[in-house]
Parts: C-alpha cells; sequence; structure tokens
C-alpha cells in the first residue's frame, strides 16, 4: 500500500537568541498508510508536540526545520508555498490540541468557529454553511448541536471543548488527524469518551490517526502501531502489540515497567511501589556521540556511548534502535 | 441591563461631583467677573455691588449652587456675563464644532492605528516593527502644543491650508455641498495635529495587545484548520485583544477632547477651547463652569460607550452581568 505521509530524517532544532542550537527532533522517520493510527510514545521533552507542529509547519518562530522531508499525498510540506499549507492544513490535516480551553477563540460562538473552517476552504452560501456546521457538531454531540453552536466556549466542560475541537478537524473531510494529548487534561471517563470517539470517527471517515501521548495504556487497542520518541529520536517502532507487550527497547522496557498496574490486576501486584526510570533525559543542547539512553540504561554496553546504534529490524514491521540486536 | 443601569448611576452620580467641585473651586478662585469694574473711576462701588446683587453672587455658595441647579434643570446652565446671554446656547454651539472635530480625529486615528499596530505586531523585532517604534517614540516626545504650532507655521508657509477658523470669507453664499468641502479643508490641520497627537499611543497599544495574543494557543490551533492570515489577524486576534483596547478607546476620547481644547485655541477654531480660555480670563463664571462640565459629559459618554462595546464584544462579561 502506498503509504499517506511519509516523514524522512527530519532534523528540528529550536534557536535561542543568543544563538544556541537545541536539537529537539534528530533523524525522525516512519510513514503511515492510509486508515491507519499511529500511536506516538514519549515523555515530556522527548519531541512529540515539536513533530505535531512541524508535520503541518506551525513551529513558532525559535524553531528551524534543519532537513529532511515530508511527503504528503504526493507533495512536499518542507518544500510547499504558505498559500498551499494554508490549502493543506484543515483541509487534509486535522490537528487536535492537547488543552482544548485554550484551543477555541474565548469570545466567538462554537458555530462560528467551526463554520469559519468550512469558510477557509469550500465556497458555500452562508445558508449552507450554517447547515453543514450543524451537521458537523451532530457528529460529536447528537443530542444538543444547536445549543452547543450558540455556546460560547467558557460554557462548556474540557470534554465538550474536547469535542468541539475534533468536530473542527474533520470539518473538511481530511485524511488524515494528528491528535497531540488529545486527553491529558480530561478526567478519566471523558478520556475515554474521546477516544470512543475517535475510533468511531476512524472508521466513519476512514482517517489515518496520529496519536500522540505519553500514556502507553491509552494505545493499547486503538493504535496499529507505535513508535516510541526519546530525546529527539525514534528508539523502537513496530506493531502495538508487539512493543508494548514485548518491548525490545531498553527504554521502552523501562517505560512500560513504570506504567500503574490497572485496577483489574491482582492486589499485590498493586501494593508494589511503582518502578521508575532512574537519572533524567538528557540535555540535548550538549553534543552527544552515543545512544541518548546509555546513561539511564541498564543494559549498557561500551560502545554504547561512543556511537549512535543504527536500527536494526527485528522483523519486517518491528524495527529497534539498540547494540543488543546487533550492528 | 442591570450592567447598564450601574454604569448610569455612577455617570451621574460623577456629573454631580464634577459640578459640585468646580462650584467650590470657583468660589475658591480669587476675584470675579466684576473686580475689573472697580478699577474704572466711572463706575461707583454702588453699582458694582448692585451688579454683583443683581447677579446673585453676593449669596452664600450652596443657594448659587441650588439655583445654578435649577437654571440647568431649566436648559440655560446659569448666565454669561461677558455675553449677557444663558451659557447653554453658547456653549450648545461650541460644543458642536469641538465635537466635530474629537470624533472626526478619533476616527481616524484609530483607523490608521489598528492596521499599523496589527502590522507592527506581526513584524516584531523585524524592520517595519522597528522603523514604527522609532516613528511613534519620536512623535511622542513632541509636545501638542509644537506639533499644532508646527503644522501653523507649515500651513502660513505653504499657504496649502487655511490658517485658523471653521469657515472661509462667503461660507453663507456656498452652496450645500461647497460648505461641506469648505469646512473639511478648514479641518484638514487641527485633526492632522489631534491625530498625530494620539496616534503613538495608540499604534503602541494596538502591537501590545495584539503581539500577546499572536502566541496564544487558539491562534495557532485556527492556524492549523487553515484559517487564512488575514482573518486570524485581523478577527481572531482583534476580537481576542478587544478588551484593553475598547477600554482605551474611551480613554483616547478624553486625552483628544483635551488635545482639541488646546489645538482649538493655537489654531481659533470655534470649538469649546478658545471659549473656555476667555471665560477663565474675564472669570465668567458659569460659562468656565457649564464649559468643564460640557467636557466631562463628552468624557463620561466615551466612556460609557466603551462599556457598552465591551459587553457587546466580551461573552464572558455578559453572562457574567448575567449571573449576578
Amino acid at each position: 500500500m502506498i503509504s499517506l505521509l511519509q516523514v524522512q530524517d527530519l532534523h528540528v532544532a529550536y534557536i535561542s537568541g543568543a544563538g544556541k542550537v537545541s536539537p529537539a527532533l534528530e533523524g525522525v522517520s516512519f510513514d503511515v498508510l492510509p486508515g491507519e493510527t499511529l500511536g506516538v510514545l514519549g515523555e515530556s521533552g522527548s519531541g512529540k508536540s515539536t513533530l505535531a507542529l512541524a508535520l503541518v509547519r506551525l513551529l513558532p518562530g525559535n524553531a528551524e526545520i534543519q532537513k529532511g522531508a515530508i511527503q504528503f499525498e504526493g507533495q512536499d510540506l518542507l518544500r510547499a508555498r504558505p498559500r498551499a499549507l494554508e490549502r493543506v492544513r484543515g483541509a487534509r490535516i486535522g490537528l487536535v490540541f492537547q488543552e482544548p480551553s485554550l484551543a477555541l477563540h474565548p469570545t466567538i460562538r462554537i458555530g462560528k468557529q467551526v463554520s469559519d473552517v468550512l469558510a477557509a476552504h469550500e465556497a458555500a452560501s452562508r445558508a449552507a454553511r450554517h447547515q453543514k456546521t450543524l451537521q458537523l457538531l451532530r457528529e460529536v454531540f447528537p443530542a444538543d448541536a444547536s445549543r452547543i453552536a450558540d455556546s460560547y466556549p467558557h460554557q462548556l466542560s474540557g470534554g465538550q471543548q474536547q469535542r468541539v475541537l475534533i468536530a473542527q478537524a474533520i470539518a473538511c473531510g481530511p485524511s488524515l488527524i494528528i491528535a497531540d494529548e488529545p486527553t491529558a487534561s480530561l478526567d478519566p471517563t471523558t478520556q475515554q469518551e474521546i477516544l470512543e470517539l475517535f475510533r468511531m470517527l476512524r472508521e466513519k471517515f476512514n482517517l489515518s490517526l496520529i496519536l500522540i501521548t505519553h500514556n502507553p495504556p491509552l494505545l493499547a487497542g486503538l493504535a496499529d502501531r507505535v513508535l516510541v520518541l526519546y530525546a529527539g529520536k525514534v528508539v523502537e517502532i513496530g506493531p502495538t502489540e508487539q512493543v508494548l507487550g514485548s518491548p525490545q527497547h531498553p527504554y521502552t522496557h523501562a517505560l512500560m515497567q513504570s506504567v500503574p498496574p490497572g485496577l483489574d490486576e491482582p492486589a499485590k501486584d498493586r501494593k508494589s511501589r511503582l518502578r521508575v526510570i532512574p537519572g533524567e533525559a538528557p540535555n540535548l543542547a550538549v553534543l552527544m556521540n552515543g545512544c541518548r539512553f546509555e546513561s539511564r540504561c541498564t543494559d549498557r554496553m561500551e560502545q554504547c556511548a561512543e556511537r549512535e546504534p543504527p536500527a536494526v529490524a527485528m522483523s519486517e514491521v518491528h524495527a529497534v534502535s539498540c547494540f543488543k540486536y546487533g550492528e | 441591563m442591570r450592567y447598564f443601569l450601574r454604569r448610569w448611576m455612577q455617570a451621574v452620580f460623577l456629573l454631580i461631583g464634577v459640578s459640585i467641585l468646580t462650584f467650590l473651586f470657583s468660589a475658591i478662585a480669587p476675584g470675579n467677573y466684576f473686580d475689573e469694574m472697580r478699577l474704572n473711576p466711572q463706575i461707583s462701588p454702588e453699582t458694582v455691588a448692585a451688579l454683583r446683587a443683581q447677579y446673585q453672587l453676593d449669596r452664600p455658595l450652596p443657594v448659587r449652587y441650588a439655583r445654578w441647579v435649577n437654571s440647568l434643570l431649566h436648559g440655560e446652565m446659569g448666565f454669561s456675563f461677558a455675553n449677557n446671554s444663558p451659557v447653554a446656547p453658547l456653549l450648545w454651539a461650541r460644543a458642536r464644532n469641538t465635537l466635530l472635530l474629537t470624533l472626526t480625529a478619533t476616527l481616524i486615528a484609530w483607523a490608521l492605528a489598528l492596521p499599523l499596530g496589527i502590522w507592527s505586531a506581526e513584524t516584531r523585532g523585524r524592520l517595519p516593527d522597528r522603523a514604527l517604534s522609532g516613528a511613534t517614540a519620536a512623535l511622542l516626545v513632541i509636545p501638542e502644543l509644537v506639533l499644532a504650532l508646527g503644522l501653523l507655521i507649515l500651513a502660513v508657509r505653504s499657504g496649502w491650508f487655511p490658517t485658523g477658523g471653521m469657515f472661509s470669507v462667503g461660507f453663507e453664499i456656498l452652496s450645500p455641498m461647497q460648505k461641506f468641502r469648505d469646512v473639511a479643508w478648514h479641518m484638514e490641520l487641527p485633526v492632522l495635529a489631534l491625530v498625530l497627537s494620539a496616534l503613538p499611543i495608540l499604534v503602541r497599544h494596538v502591537r501590545a495587545a495584539v503581539a500577546e495574543v499572536l502566541d496564544a494557543p487558539f491562534l495557532r490551533a485556527a492556524a492549523s484548520h487553515g484559517i487564512p492570515q488575514r482573518t486570524l489577524h485581523y478577527k481572531y486576534a482583534l476580537r481576542a485583544a478587544a478588551n484593553p483596547l475598547i477600554s482605551l478607546f474611551g480613554f483616547s476620547l478624553g486625552v483628544l477632547l483635551s488635545g482639541s481644547l488646546l489645538v482649538e485655541v493655537v489654531m481659533s477654531w470655534p470649538g469649546l477651547g478658545p471659549l473656555l480660555l476667555e471665560a477663565i480670563l474675564a472669570r465668567d463664571l458659569y460659562v468656565v463652569i457649564g464649559g468643564v462640565l460640557c467636557s466631562t459629559i463628552f468624557l463620561v459618554a466615551g466612556n460609557f460607550f466603551a462599556d457598552v462595546l465591551m459587553y457587546w464584544a466580551d461573552p464572558r462579561i455578559r453572562t457574567g452581568a448575567a449571573a449576578k
């Protein structure tokens, strides 16, 4: 199958006012197939939000895409003109942000904010746009779409605001949705509802989904494949069951160990102390030769500090960047 | 509705307070209109005393205030000694001209300040922003008076603008269209002086308010939906930055009004400015009080208008007020 999105060797760095360069993404490569859901797993500072913004070229002014290629539906987004990008954003790629309360304009009605997205991409009469807005809102609020349309953001709950953002993201029938921690600020019940909504919309509109999170259990049962990001590098990528079920990279392994056990697991497991990964994520502004995880790794070997481990194919679909599995 | 009721009450109390204060200050200020007559040997002290009594200037302050309020309610606002007529019609003719100048200048200043401020915020730290910051800083340090005088010199030297007044000679025989153009021509210079004096402050505030929201997450979210930059900056950013700017709008009316009084005197525009100046010099008590009250009414009305705008622009105030 031809991939929908193909990212190759993406390098992004933040440049401070004094000219100091801090890399955020270093050589990230992956692809997304049509209709596929890719989970991106990483702790804060791993570069996962930078990745989301880089894909639609909305990085803040102090960030710079240094090299790489982003092929999406036959065009290289890194070479696209601003006008062409405006036609991709919202129309072909929808973004869902992590703080729904901050991602909606505080003084414009919900219905207007949704129909503005339509107006940006489609020439239609005001009445037709209004109809389509209500129809979109009904996808995410089956019961009271018109009341929501007349509301202002501050009158809605966090979960409702997130649903509005999702309605905006799917408004123009995109082929790809990028959701950056879409449930991070929501309570567990609402989290489940939002994930269920993603699952439903994905089927209904045949969407590809990039789901970015720090929370592995979120991806189980939702993502087809998982990409693990550590300090701006892809350390492991493969089918969800394999990456989460039998993690191969020492970092992924340690990460899965530090997930709190669910309530359905035996009580004695729950009483043991939660494991943490010792040490801290490296400061990327300092130049490093070896593996980014070397200082915290329990399996480290001599060459780990000297040079970077290459990606090793465990199978046709599963790759790990670690010397444990060969050169 | 209670929101507006409360604002109205505040405005009314403010006006009462200002009228009492101006009365008090005018009583404390030494001298009165008839003092100059005492220097004239042909007028006997008895005549002066009789005049004072006739105009009730010898009565105690509270009585004078009560009589003035009474005349205010009858639409007269006291009596002008120098013009020998009730104050209200005098003020009204002049206030209209001041209002014409102030409102025109306000509209033009804001119509320029919004795009310039947004442009400056868009290009933060780059050349257009730096050039605008330099220009506004330069304008900011020039006092209004110097600005008005400078423009007047320009008018005299170049002959492009009239050097003062509001009408040309023979205004009465002009057609309505010609009358309009004649007044507009006479307005150019004073309006320019006012706009130049208010513009730097407005541009700087618009820039600051818009720059603050340009980095807001909802603008990035809107950009991620492909909403074009024009809409983003002129609609989304401006609406989010509206609250401080609306407050500034009320304030700018006050700045332009007080600026207008000065510019009118320099450019001999027949507004409240020259009238007030003459009245103060002549101790024409009730004209001074009326003029001060008139300016206060403008200011209060401007701020009330800003409150209404704010209520209209920000649903959080609206629902907050409804919840109370």
